[in-house]
């Protein structure tokens, strides 16, 4: 089912579909967004792919296998927490600190972001695994 | 066929034990009383600290820990050597030694029980090393579930003295025993404490896994099943005497099973015949002589079962270290196989004699002395005290004809035909020569390590039992002469053991009534009643599953919402016209998601469903529920599409009567779940929570978007909890979609 209507669009989708993911991942913490929405999109972005090519194409194209994808996420989601628990606090207690821009504004960093990007990886991940292997077990089947 | 070489790397294995043994060396030396050091991690919250606890008898146990640990590397390494997996094993090794000083030296009781588990775990692993053969397999799972097991009712004990304690933490419940042993919890508490310490230590009733462990290589039981980790039984115990001791029932409880034990496991050494099956049935008799002196928990009791602790792990992991070499060059471990092997084996024939002696507690061997301790830690034991005696000397007489068994019948008498051969390389040899020759020069010359090691264990056990004095040569006295008059029985009995092992095999048929059998028996009925039930809840029909979930799901949210009582306090007056239409829209579609002939049908009405809840999310100002709602429905749809063509008709698999069923089930569970809801909205007439979120949301977590930094802050656990759950979710449908019978369709 490739048509090239939807290909020529999905040319233009994909990396704009991604991108924004990325976007609603980092914008979360302040805006609607964050890394389920996130990977979500990502996985759209994916699923895409596999309807105007197939899944090896898809697979191919992502680079990365999806497990890869699961196990970096929750490493990082494990990681994210272990910081605190060096300084004494709970585990998974979010931690901050400020890089100066400028003279009055800070680029601020914590580990929540590491913990947003290890949900955003692991559904993605998730939900990329589970498209695959439907979609391989179709095209087998054709 | 020569001998493989072993691997040289494998050896820096050693070097972790080797740098704890100079760690507790230097602990042993530097360390008066008991110190305390807390490391910044746990959660004070639920009292759970990692916190250790340093004082004379956890230096005792990490020092033999280590010591034993450096000696079974290295014997290890040239045993095993040409095996495959050798870093797993010896990697298992280190883990085992790790949890065991975490048992040794934890402050904290939950911190001690999970070291606990952790030794049961490894030592699974370490068992089960042959994991090939089916009986080794079963020995490990026996030996993972009778210690495990003991090890969550020690739990249970575990809590209920943290809670009549008011902490876990040992310094505070030391301090504590008065209120202790006068708590009504008292007896439970002791009662559950001991199980998991006479499971793990191996006393009847319990005994029984030991000797089936006797399938893990030798260095393992060289190290786990004389050394260390049958000690953890009795260090608890001995950790716990001035909590929970003193008392009739402990005295009573400890001494008889101790005694018991101490008699059961020095008859069944004689009668084996499997050198590692009687050096494994004479730890059982010797952890026995141990929980009995802890029971009678007097200062003499406690020095005698210190020193008598020492010795015994030093000539126990000698003579274990021997089997294996026996065992390695011979190719049996049969005693009726063996004999005259001492012109082949000029070296190992005098570690296992050096050994030997110190089995049958007698000559110049610091068990001697131990033994003389225990003798007279027993006298002063009231009406009691004539029968342990004689429990003693018969043990010392049986345990005398053990040693002979082990020492005298493979080297000595005449080679069997084609029995060949010769001394292992030295890193076999030595070890147990070191272990062997340590129990006697230490006999001799007991001082240094009596006040070093001994002496601080036996005052951190006892206040009284400090001024700890071993001495091997008391002149000539009753003691001397009992023990005199033992061993020469034991030798008689040795001499004399065919005879008398005709006579006693009939009795052999009791071990159909043995706690082994009563214990296999119930793991069977176990095992069929979890089959039973996995067929009936289990059945592979997706539908029944649902069933049951539902079910369940219903039973407990409506009986916890009808003993609580349901408030609703709602009106409709406020309802917008969009919202109400939105609302119909919603119901109209659900109405054709449930009676649609098509399946196609079904799915676009719960698309509807989806998008409606998502636009109503809006409305109530909820952007990032609603965002996820219309990504979820979105990847719905695409994965509907991907499953379509394979799904057959839409067909009706059930009967009339089945159908009804489902329908109340689900008219119910449907009822039961808005009326849940509609009431939580009517209690929100305080939003405390919601308040807190939003005034601490920026302050705390840096973030605007509060339903964010709920997700990854405040409660990031949970989330971490749900992420690992999609993740096995995703990873369970490819395991379905591919794992299918060979050729079948899924």
């Amino acid at each position: 089912m490739s048509s090239l209507i939807l290909r020529t669009a999905a040319r233009f989708l994909i990396p704009l579909l991604v991108l924004f993911s990325i976007y609603t991942l980092f914008r979360g913490h302040n805006q609607p967004g964050g890394g389920f929405a996130g990977g979500l999109l990502a996985a759209t972005a994916f699923a895409l792919y596999v309807f105007g090519w197939d899944a090896r194409a898809a697979k191919r194209a992502a680079g990365i296998d999806p497990h890869v994808l699961i196990g970096t996420g929750l490493l990082l989601v494990l990681g994210s927490g272990l910081p605190a628990l060096f300084k004494g606090r709970a585990f998974l207690t979010g931690l901050w600190a400020s890089l100066p821009v400028g003279e009055h504004t800070g680029l601020a960093f914590g580990t929540p972001i590491l913990f947003d990007t290890g949900v955003y990886l692991a559904v993605a991940g998730s939900v990329v695994l589970i498209i695959t292997a439907l979609a391989e077990e179709q095209e087998e089947e054709d | 066929m020569g001998t493989p070489r072993p691997s040289r790397a494998l050896r820096a294995f050693a070097a972790l034990p080797l740098a704890l043994l100079v760690l507790f060396l230097w602990l042993a030396a530097t360390v008066r009383g008991a110190r305390v050091v807390r490391l910044p991690f746990g959660a004070e919250a639920l009292g759970l600290t990692l916190s250790f606890r340093l004082d004379g008898l956890s230096i005792l146990f990490g020092t033999l820990i280590s010591a034993v640990g450096v000696l079974v590397v290295l014997y290890g390494v040239t045993y095993l050597a040409g095996r495959r997996d050798l870093g797993r094993f010896f990697v298992c090794l280190s883990l085992f030694m790790a949890s065991m000083i975490g048992v040794a030296v934890a402050e904290n009781l939950i911190a001690l029980f999970i070291f606990w588990e952790l030794t049961s775990l490894t030592s699974w692993l370490l068992i089960g090393t042959d994991h090939e053969r089916a009986t080794v397999r079963a020995a490990a799972l026996q030996a993972l579930l009778v210690t495990a097991g003991g090890g969550m009712v020690m739990l249970a004990g575990f809590v209920m003295l943290g809670s009549v304690a008011g902490s876990f933490e040992l310094t505070k419940i030391l301090t504590m025993s008065g209120a202790i042993r006068a708590h009504s919890l008292y007896l439970p508490i002791l009662l559950l404490i001991a199980t998991g310490a006479f499971t793990k230590s191996a006393q009847v009733p319990f005994h029984f896994w030991l000797p089936a462990a006797m399938e893990a290589p030798t260095p393992v039981s060289a190290y786990l099943h004389s050394a260390t980790m049958v000690k953890a039984g009795v260090f608890l115990l001995a950790r716990l005497l001035p909590v929970l001791g003193g008392t009739e029932v402990w005295t009573t409880l400890l001494g008889l099973t101790g005694a018991i034990t101490m008699l059961t496991g020095a008859f069944l050494a004689v009668v084996a015949t499997d050198i590692k099956k009687i050096l494994a049935y004479s730890t059982i008799s010797a952890l026995g002589s141990l929980v009995l002196l802890i029971g009678l928990g007097s200062p003499a009791a406690v020095q005698a079962a210190m020193v008598f602790l020492l010795a015994h792990t030093l000539y126990k992991a000698a003579l274990f270290m021997v089997a294996g070499i026996i065992d390695h060059e011979t190719g049996t471990r049969d005693i009726e196989a063996l004999g005259g092997l001492r012109r082949a084996m000029p070296r190992t024939v005098v570690a296992a004699a050096a050994g030997a002696l110190s089995l049958a507690s007698f000559g110049p061997v610091l068990s001697f002395a131990g033994k003389e301790m225990i003798v007279l830690a027993l006298s002063p034991s009231g009406r009691w005290s004539l029968a342990l005696q004689a429990a003693v000397y018969t043990t010392a007489t049986l345990l005398a004809a053990a040693a002979a068994l082990v020492a005298i019948r493979p080297f000595f008498g005449t080679l069997p035909e084609g029995l060949r051969a010769h001394d292992p390389p030295a890193a076999m040899w030595l070890p147990p020569m070191i272990l062997a020759s340590s129990g006697v020069l230490i006999g001799i010359a007991p001082r240094g390590v009596t006040s070093l090691l001994l002496a601080p264990a036996a005052a951190a056990i006892h206040p009284d039992a400090g001024a700890l004095l071993v001495a091997l040569w008391h002149g000539v006295n009753a003691g001397l002469l009992m023990g005199a008059a033992a061993f020469t029985g034991g030798l008689l009995l040795f001499r004399t053991r065919t005879a008398w092992l005709r006579a006693v095999r009939p009795l052999a048929g009791i071990t159909r009534f043995g706690p082994a059998a009563l214990w296999q028996a119930g793991l069977d009925r176990a095992l069929a009643f979890a089959a039973w039930q996995a067929r009936v809840l289990q059945n592979g029909y997706l539908r029944i599953y649902l069933l049951f979930v539902i079910a369940t799901m219903v039973l407990l949210v409506g009986v916890a919402a009808a003993a609580g009582g349901l408030r609703f306090r709602f009106s409709f007056h406020d309802a917008l016209l969009h919202e109400i239409f939105l609302s119909a829209i919603i119901l109209a579609a659900s109405v054709v998601a449930v009676s649609s002939r098509s399946r196609l049908g079904s799915v676009a009405a719960l698309g509807v469903v989806g998008y409606s809840v998502a636009l109503l999310y809006i409305l109530f100002s909820a952007p990032d529920l609603a965002m996820t709602q219309f990504l979820i429905e979105t990847l719905t749809v695409i994965l509907f599409v991907l499953v379509i063509y394979r799904l057959p008709r839409y067909t009706v698999l059930t009967r009339p009567l089945e159908r009804t069923r489902d329908i109340a089930l689900c008219t119910l569970a449907g009822g039961v779940i808005a009326a849940v809801v509609l009431a939580a909205a009517s209690e929100r007439a305080e939003p405390v929570l919601s308040r807190f979120y939003a005034s601490h949301s920026v302050e705390l977590a840096h973030g605007r978007n509060i339903v964010n930094v709920i997700l990854v802050d405040f409660r990031a656990l949970d989330t971490m909890g749900e992420i690992t759950v999609v993740a096995v979710a995703a990873i369970g449908v490819l395991a379905l979609l591919r794992l299918r019978p060979e050729g079948g369709r899924p």
